[in-house]
């Protein structure tokens, strides 16, 4: 073989190689911060056209009269949606129908029993109007993650019963007893669950339990030059690069997308991007204590993950790849319904609007630790506050 | 000059195996006699295998290198719940882990740390041992010492991750796993907490270093296979009795970079390199969390790192923003 042969040769087998890692040129950079900083987006437009095929907005169901009579007026047991009038009302149920029921069940009767609308034994039906709640509450307070663009059922549910992405507890390969061959939580490429890891990494394989469920310390950095005092270990760190590349994987974005790598905890110099990002972590972290661990019970077995745990959501849920869910397209700003909850034009009765204004005062003493939404949100969800808790006074199952 | 131009060695001399230099082995260890050839080898290295002389420190080494090794490697089978398939398939994620930040400089139980330290220490034992085997078979055949000095600049290295840090910072966890992506993983969390290794000016030299001694490596090796057919690979000779290989060697790198080293300097350059990437790399480790625990806010203090022109809106910490935890 002479070598310009072999050389060809070569090529080709390398050309191969390079194929196979599935991510052939030509990709294209999108610079995001000042020249020299390697603040910059690669995107590989081929891959891109995929992951935008796949996400498209759901059906939008056209506009509802809201001058007609009251849902809660005609049908019974309305808790939720009690403020919409019967045409919102039953627009919100036929747009649920198309994009939360499975495909071979588009009718009423996967939450609902046919013979009782009202009737609340279906267990679709319980976590139907708990998470209409959550929408709601998504909508109204969660602005400092949201903004104005706002969420659907659609968001997270993509025409399917169970969103795509959600995460159980993993538990674990049942050799963390044993007394040799404990894993520390990594070091595997495929969970006991059968996913793979966080980017097929040696990381920690459920940075969700710690931080989206839990609220661990995030930050391992150092705040000053020279030690004052911060214990974070190296292994600490290696949970938190976990997290951060769960966001990376699940927006679909380089690290750069937040942070300038020099000085990844340093806010001077992170693009304003970090703080949604920061929001979105408590966001998640708040819906899966306040929404979804409630559900536990709710749900049948078949529905619960291997320990016993709740489906619960973390940044893929709703994002699927994309920096913003459908590339910033909003379906909420066509559904009022499922914005903030209207005023309720009449009035309460007084003693359950004294539950409501304590049940307000609770949460409202629980919030700065807990819900670190920002400020000016959570302003406006007080002034929103006493007809959502009237309607949490006048909900039993809420 | 075409057999040169080759990956390979292209001369392989075929000659009565050379059974070295007479030495006096102590203790019971006798040089074994036996020597064969091997075709293959010897299209990268010299033909002779053998003979050996492996002694109490050789062997020694080599117990607890198959120790260390075993207990790690078994460690990873058993965390596959002892597939065979599996080992196999997932043998680059696999790791023992040291142990968990709570247990300081405790020792852990055996499955929460303890077969990491006692693969540690084996390993350490081992690596020790090697160097004594490298020192004495150097002084045994009235060699220089600079291989075993060389080493120990390795082994510092080795040992600032696994035994003086983790002991200043009293916590064995801040030690490296023993696995082949555990330890990428570990080298990234390592920067990522001390904010930017890259700041870590000692960090810098070893990079410096590193490829300081690719570079050397590569320019000394392609001048003497160039003008090997002037004899220029019996280099001690040249160094003495300069010849025009030599010559032309010297003039090439004079006419390129205007200063050319000797064929005696050539070999203490790179010998400094590789000794000097592990020894700043070395102490580049040990400040680090001891003596400075951000780089990146250390350099910004020395005025190392510069500042840029914002691009973009620059918001305040949130969780300062809005008085929540972290």
């Amino acid at each position: 073989m002479n070598t310009r042969l072999k050389l060809l040769l070569a090529s080709i087998v390398s050309l191969g190689f390079l194929a196979g890692c599935g991510e052939r040129p030509p990709v294209e950079t999108v610079q995001v911060g000042y020249r020299g900083t390697g603040m910059e987006q690669v995107y590989n437009p081929r891959l891109l056209q995929q992951v935008a095929a796949k996400n498209q907005i759901g059906n939008i169901q056209p506009a509802a009269d809201t001058s007609g009579p009251l849902a809660k007026d005609i049908y019974q047991n309305v808790q939720v949606l009690s403020d919409l009038s019967i045409g919102e009302f039953t627009r919100v149920m036929l747009s649920m129908t198309e994009w939360v029921a499975p495909a071979d069940q588009k009718n009423c009767t996967y939450c609902h029993n046919g013979e009782n609308y009202a009737d609340e034994s279906k267990y679709q039906y319980k976590v139907a109007r708990s998470m209409l709640k959550m929408t709601r509450d998504i909508n109204s307070n969660y602005q400092a993650h949201v903004k104005d663009t706002g969420v659907t059922c659609h968001t997270c549910h993509r025409g399917q019963p169970v969103p795509s992405y959600v995460w159980f507890t993993d538990p674990g390969t049942g050799r963390e007893k044993a007394s040799i061959g404990a894993n520390a939580g990594q070091n595997t490429p495929v969970t006991a669950l059968g996913t793979t890891t966080i980017a097929h990494s040696s990381l920690p394989f459920d940075p969700y339990s710690p931080f989206l469920l839990g609220d661990q310390p995030i930050r391992v950095g150092t705040t000053t030059a020279l030690p004052s005092g911060n214990r974070s270990s190296i292994k600490q760190a290696e949970w938190t690069y976990s997290l951060m590349v769960h966001m990376s994987n699940s927006l679909g974005v380089n690290c750069t997308y937040c942070h300038n790598s020099r000085a990844w905890g340093e806010w001077s110099e992170s693009r304003p991007q970090r703080t949604v990002a920061w929001h979105g972590i408590r966001m998640a972290r708040q819906l899966n204590n306040e929404y979804l661990v409630p559900l536990t019970n709710t749900f049948p077995d078949h529905r619960l993950g291997p320990t016993g745990d709740v489906a619960k959501i973390n940044c893929q849920t709703c994002h699927q790849g994309v920096y913003k869910p459908y590339f910033g397209q909003s379906m909420a700003k066509d559904y009022p319904e499922l914005q903030r909850a209207k005023p309720m034009t009449e009035a309460a009765p007084a003693a359950e609007t004294a539950e409501a204004a304590e049940a307000a005062a609770d949460a409202g003493a629980a919030a700065p630790a807990a819900a670190p939404v920002a400020a000016p949100a959570a302003k406006s969800a007080k002034v929103v506050k006493p007809s959502r808790s009237t309607l949490a006074a006048l909900n039993v199952a809420g | 000059m075409a057999d040169y131009q080759n990956l390979f060695t292209r001369v392989q001399v075929e000659a009565p195996h050379y059974p070295g230099v007479p030495h006096d082995p102590q203790g019971l260890w006798k040089r074994g006699t036996h020597a064969s050839a091997s075709y293959w080898l010897g299209k990268i290295g010299d033909a002779q295998i053998g003979p050996f002389y492996l002694g109490a420190t050789g062997l020694a080494s080599l117990v607890f290198g198959l120790l260390a090794f075993e207990i790690i490697g078994l460690n990873m089978w058993a965390s596959v719940g002892w597939d065979p398939v599996q080992f196999v398939r997932q043998l680059f994620w696999l790791a023992l882990e040291p142990p968990a930040p709570e247990y300081g400089l405790r020792l852990p139980p055996l499955k929460d740390g303890g077969w990491y330290l006692m693969a540690g220490f084996f390993l350490t034992m081992s690596i020790m041992l090697w160097w004594v085997r490298t020192y004495r078979l150097a002084r045994k055949h009235q060699m220089g010492t600079h291989v075993a000095w060389a080493f120990a600049s390795a082994i510092w290295l080795f040992l600032v991750l696994g035994f003086f840090r983790p002991l200043l910072m009293g916590s064995w966890s801040e030690s490296v796993p023993f696995g082949i992506f555990a330890h990428l993983d570990w080298t990234a969390a390592f920067s990522l907490r001390y904010g930017n290794l890259l700041y870590n000016p000692f960090h810098a030299l070893s990079i410096v270093f590193l490829y300081g001694s690719v570079l050397l490596f590569a320019m000394h090796a392609g001048t003497i296979m160039a003008v090997s057919k002037y004899g220029g690979e019996r280099e001690i000779e040249q160094t003495l009795d300069r010849g025009t290989a030599s010559e032309r060697a010297a003039l090439f790198w004079r006419w390129t970079m205007g200063f050319n080293a000797t064929m005696e300097s050539i070999h203490r350059w790179a010998w400094w390199f590789a000794v000097l990437c592990t020894l700043t790399g070395g102490i580049g480790i040990l400040l680090t969390g001891t003596v400075v625990d951000n780089w990146y806010l250390w350099a910004v203090k020395h005025g190392v790192a510069p500042a840029y022109p914002a691009t973009f809106e620059v918001l305040p910490d949130p969780a300062i923003a809005t008085g929540a935890a972290q």
